[in-house]
């Protein structure tokens, strides 16, 4: 009978984390099938051009001479937020990740990690006030740019919000390297600082890597943060200075006052998707990368 | 305090929240007896609640369409009833340090209109102290707002469309206060919206000189970028509803108008 009552208790538990595995699946799924429903009645009955979409940079949802949604200048605004933000966030996390892991006295690393999850719990409402307020003077008082609004703006934002998810991903990636590694390189005579460029980060890098992407995938993700800090203009960027807009910020301000099953709620829900398209890739290509890394 | 014995539901236009809040508390000290609850949102979502019967009284900064006003009245078995409750002048604002001081509606619509063609502050007749790049930076509004459409039926034309490239802000205060914070900015929010470190501009229409937005100006007409802002309301609404409306348009709630810094009715 003890035995009985048992198995019941193992299938019980073996379906409840089956069920919990799956289910990461099945929101995905469910969420594009949902941005897609809403979205597809826009292309099929022509009121969206898809060709127009992907390689147009006019949008204009209420144009009294017909509405056009081509969305390029909004991804190119997107990917220059994105890369500016990756170039300032990847290196500093790293540098922050090798100091806590290898460098750091125990009393330090402690203290460092709690503000880092701090810096981490700011919501994003308050990163975007802060480059509102805060960094647009910065920026017009450093570089005489007209409006600090801008790429260089939401692109700062952005690496401050993604650094503590990748730095602290990368902690774990480090500290992840067997003991082992290190007493075997300092007992070669290596320095610590020897040791940790030519044996911790290479050892680590598949680990590296998906913290960066995951920090990647925050800064395409955030929407608010962006929306205040970098002007939200439809155009391409000639630099640094100037304002853009994504995708994120687009639907953001647009989707609440667009009647529900009206051609523009299609086209902002086909922005969805695309957004959803887009970080599928580069997971994608990620994973692959990551894979190819390692024997 | 007394009882409250009716609740008026009060909902729509962000740029009509700010005068809606002052006649609901104004109102409480004339009639403790009604509570009055405002909400903001956007026309568009006052009218849906006057449609869908949650909301009694829509603020609205544009006029109600054909196609809303048959779903009201098909859905409440009532006509609706449209009451013009004040005037809200649109000023165009700039920086303090901008010497700019009067621009004509033509300006304008060479500014912010497609293929127009003054990009920079010294086509208009000024010389900029502030360095060599004179740029225009323009500031407008998401592309569903109601003074987004207002702004470009008036300056840009039913047919008009705006340049590529404008700052496109979520909201009048915001639009202002960008604009406090950037030497070359230019943009246009309600004349109510003016807060100091900006400056409003006289605004030329045709030959006759330029007018200053002020309350005078609008209901003169010499000023000539002012809107109705109305309220829609349904027919044989309670009691409380329609004495609510009255007051509004009584010299008590216009005061409250002016108060807000939106243009009354004439009275």
């Amino acid at each position: 009978m003890r035995r009985y009552w048992q198995r019941i208790e193992e299938r019980l538990a073996e379906l409840l984390i089956h069920t919990s595995g799956i289910s990461a699946v099945i929101f995905v799924f469910a969420i594009l099938f949902f941005v897609l429903r809403e979205g597809w009645p826009g292309l099929a009955s022509g009121a969206v051009d898809l060709g127009q979409m992907l390689f147009s940079g006019d949008w204009r949802p209420t144009s009294p001479e017909g509405a056009r949604y081509g969305t390029l200048a909004l991804v190119v605004g997107t990917f220059s937020v994105t890369v500016v933000a990756m170039a300032i966030a990847v290196p500093l996390s790293l540098g922050a990740a090798l100091f806590l892991s290898e460098f750091a006295p125990p009393a330090w690393r402690e203290t460092l990690k709690v503000l880092i999850e701090i810096l981490a719990a700011i919501p994003s409402v308050v990163w975007g006030f802060i480059g509102l307020m805060v960094m647009n003077p910065l920026i017009v008082q450093f570089t005489g740019a007209a409006i600090g609004l801008n790429v260089l703006n939401g692109g700062i934002i952005l690496a401050l919000m993604s650094a503590p998810i990748i730095t602290s991903l990368s902690e774990d990636a480090l500290k992840a390297v067997p003991d082992s590694y290190r007493e075997a390189a300092l007992a070669m005579g290596a320095t610590q600082w020897q040791t940790a460029w030519r044996v911790l980060l290479p050892t680590a890098r598949k680990g590296l890597a998906g913290a960066a992407l995951l920090g990647l995938g925050r800064a395409v993700g955030e929407s608010m943060a962006v929306l205040m800090a970098t002007g939200h203009s439809v155009r391409y960027p000639n630099g640094l200075l100037d304002s853009v807009r994504t995708l994120t910020a687009t639907i953001a301000a647009e989707l609440g006052e667009s009647a529900v099953g009206s051609e523009h709620y299609r086209a902002l829900f086909l922005v969805g998707a695309q957004l959803l398209v887009i970080t599928f890739a580069i997971n994608w290509v990620a994973s692959r990368l990551v894979r190819g890394g390692t024997k | 305090m007394s009882k409250v014995a009716a609740v008026v539901r009060n909902a729509g236009s962000d740029t009509m929240v700010n005068v809606a809040q002052a006649w609901a508390e104004e109102y409480a000290k004339v009639n403790a007896a009604v509570s009055v609850e405002v909400s903001g949102g956007g026309s568009a979502t006052g009218i849906a609640g006057l449609i869908d019967g949650v909301v009694d009284l829509a603020n609205c900064s544009r006029r109600m369409e054909v196609s809303e006003r048959a779903r009201a009245e098909e859905k409440n078995h009532h006509g609706v009833v449209e009451t013009i409750a004040g005037h809200d002048a649109l000023a165009l604002y700039v920086h303090p340090d901008n010497p700019l001081d009067e621009i004509s509606l033509e300006q304008l619509g060479r500014m912010y209109g497609r293929g127009g063609d003054v990009e920079r502050w010294s086509q208009l007749g000024i010389s900029w102290p502030h360095g060599e790049d004179d740029r225009i930076l323009l500031i407008s509004r998401q592309s569903n707002s109601g003074t987004y459409e207002y702004f470009r039926n008036s300056i840009l034309g039913k047919r008009g469309e705006f340049r590529a490239g404008t700052r496109d802000l979520n909201g009048s205060k915001e639009v202002v206060s960008l604009i406090a914070s950037t030497r070359a900015a230019i943009g246009y929010s309600g004349m109510g919206y003016a807060i100091e470190g900006v400056k409003t501009l006289r605004i030329k229409a045709g030959a006759s000189a330029a007018v200053a937005p002020t309350v005078e100006s609008a209901q003169n007409g010499t000023y000539k970028i002012s809107r109705p802002l109305y309220i829609y309301s349904l027919e044989g609404a309670a009691a409380a509803i329609t004495n609510y409306l009255e007051w509004i348009l009584s010299p008590a709630g216009q005061a409250v108008v002016r108060k807000a810094g939106y243009v009354p009715l004439v009275s």
